[in-house]
């Protein structure tokens, strides 16, 4: 199997990371429902796991981390915990429909909605951001890097823009957590929403959601928390205000194992070994008769771009092209729709989607010249 | 049934900071262990800091020192 859908789900885990998870199915109790080792022993390591994920987004508090099921979860707790009816929203069209169908659902609610527009290679421009500002705008949201073309936001410009006017800043960083740096302290991010399945090299079911410190977000579930547990109401506190229900104590053992891999190879390491393939990608599929790639490929956006390349061959479907890669040769990769409709509009590919090719994630630096993929 | 002794009880509001301060005491070897909150108390999250009352310092200034937040703290005879 030569696997290049990573973008949906990286699927080639570290060992360690199924080791931690079958650790911890042999060992965890419920974390935070009880003061015995074994509950004891899975709050200790969610908590190790907080501080982890703390330290990689530069997100202060390990307490402002909450765990979630995935960016999903995390974008819908934050979209409709921190909107009301009448609230103006930003955001682009470069968004997955995890961001979009909840800022829908708001709109029908009664809130406004912004969608900025993208050029032909899916690029937005951040001025668009402030010329859309209005007296009701109560905050951007958008995504880091596009799982589509893979073109990145400058979060750095669009947070220096959200604190000229006084914004939220909210970002989808699905795309990008645990190959690129993200400082929440740096670019004033306010919620920034993670899956712990895809650059963090985690089980799925695991992700979450960094809250700054003066940020409230209204959880839209409630229920058991083992804190307050005689109180009608959700705790206020974080996190667990916004992680009613048993956690994925499991699933988080082994994003802890995952971040502890990330640490000690370096997300940097990890960013240039990906960019690499990419671009030996990109060069050796762009001059081929009949294929046509999406996105920005300029010679500064290859230096620092999410590393995917999204394409496609002549009239083909991009369903029949996957399936052929898939039948004949052992290539996997993802076709169609990618719940990123807005983009694929625009690129003039609504029938059929394009074929999206996102490079490896898993080296080891004794197998730097030998990819553990491909 | 173990025989009850006076104890230092610090509870927490989160189980977050209840681990947090676990791990900094071990980090730092201040005596005490994570136990359930006593009934006495009737608050924060379910693990309290047990610690014997006869510890060398003053706990509250220690903790607010390292940015460790609590709920309640008082002794109790546990």
């Amino acid at each position: 199997m030569i696997y290049l859908d990573n973008a949906a789900t990286s699927c080639r885990k570290p060992e360690e990371v199924i080791q931690a998870v079958t650790d911890a199915m042999r060992s965890f109790g419920n974390s935070g429902r009880g003061a015995h080792g074994a509950s004891l022993d899975a709050s200790r390591l969610i908590f190790d796991t907080r501080r982890l994920i703390a330290e990689l987004f530069h997100a202060g508090d390990p307490s402002r981390v909450a765990f979630t099921a995935n960016s999903t979860a995390s974008l819908n707790m934050a979209i409709q915990g921190l909107f009301k009816p009448g609230d103006h929203v930003i955001t682009t069209m470069m968004e997955h429909n995890s961001v979009l169908r909840p800022l829908y659902r708001m709109e029908e609610q009664g809130a406004e909605l912004t969608i900025l527009p993208a050029d032909l290679k899916g690029r937005i421009r951040c001025e668009d951001i402030e010329k859309s500002v209005k007296q009701n705008t109560k905050a951007v949201v958008c995504t880091h890097a596009s799982n589509l073309t893979g073109n990145i936001n400058d979060l750095e410009l669009i947070g220096n823009i959200c604190k000229r006017n006084g914004l939220l800043l909210v970002v989808d960083a699905s795309q990008t957590a645990g190959v690129f740096d993200i400082d929440m302290e740096k670019t004033g991010i306010h919620v920034l929403c993670f899956t712990g399945h895809k650059g963090l090299l985690g089980p799925q079911g695991t992700g979450g959601i960094c809250v700054r410190e003066g940020v409230s977000i209204r959880p839209y579930m409630v229920g058991g928390s083992g804190v307050k547990s005689y109180l009608k109401t959700q705790p206020e506190e974080m996190p667990e205000v916004l992680e009613a229900g048993t956690l994925n104590g499991h699933g988080i053992a082994g994003l802890h194992a995952a971040l502890l891999y990330l640490k000690e190879t370096g997300i940097e390491t990890i960013r240039e070994r990906e960019l690499l393939l990419m671009r030996r990608f990109y060069e050796g599929v762009t001059d081929i008769p009949g294929v046509k790639v999406y996105g920005d490929f300029s010679e500064k956006a290859l230096l620092f771009r999410a590393p995917v390349v999204a394409l496609n061959i002549g009239d083909y479907d991009s369903g029949e092209v996957a399936d052929e890669l898939a039948c004949s040769y052992g290539i996997y990769t993802r076709a169609g729709a990618t719940v990123l409709l807005l983009c694929i509009r625009l690129l003039g590919q609504w029938s059929r989607g394009p074929c999206v090719f996102p490079c490896p994630i898993i080296i080891r630096k004794k197998r730097l010249t030998k990819p553990f993929v491909l | 049934m173990r025989k009850k002794e006076q104890k230092i009880v610090i509870t927490f509001r989160t189980t977050a900071e209840a681990i947090a301060m676990e791990t900094q005491c071990q980090k730092e070897g201040i005596p005490g262990r994570l136990i359930p909150v006593p009934r006495q108390i009737s608050s924060g999250c379910g693990l309290s800091w047990a610690m014997p009352t006869d510890w060398d310092g003053n706990i509250g200034q220690w903790m607010e020192a390292r940015g460790l937040h609590w709920d309640k703290f008082g002794e109790y005879l546990i």
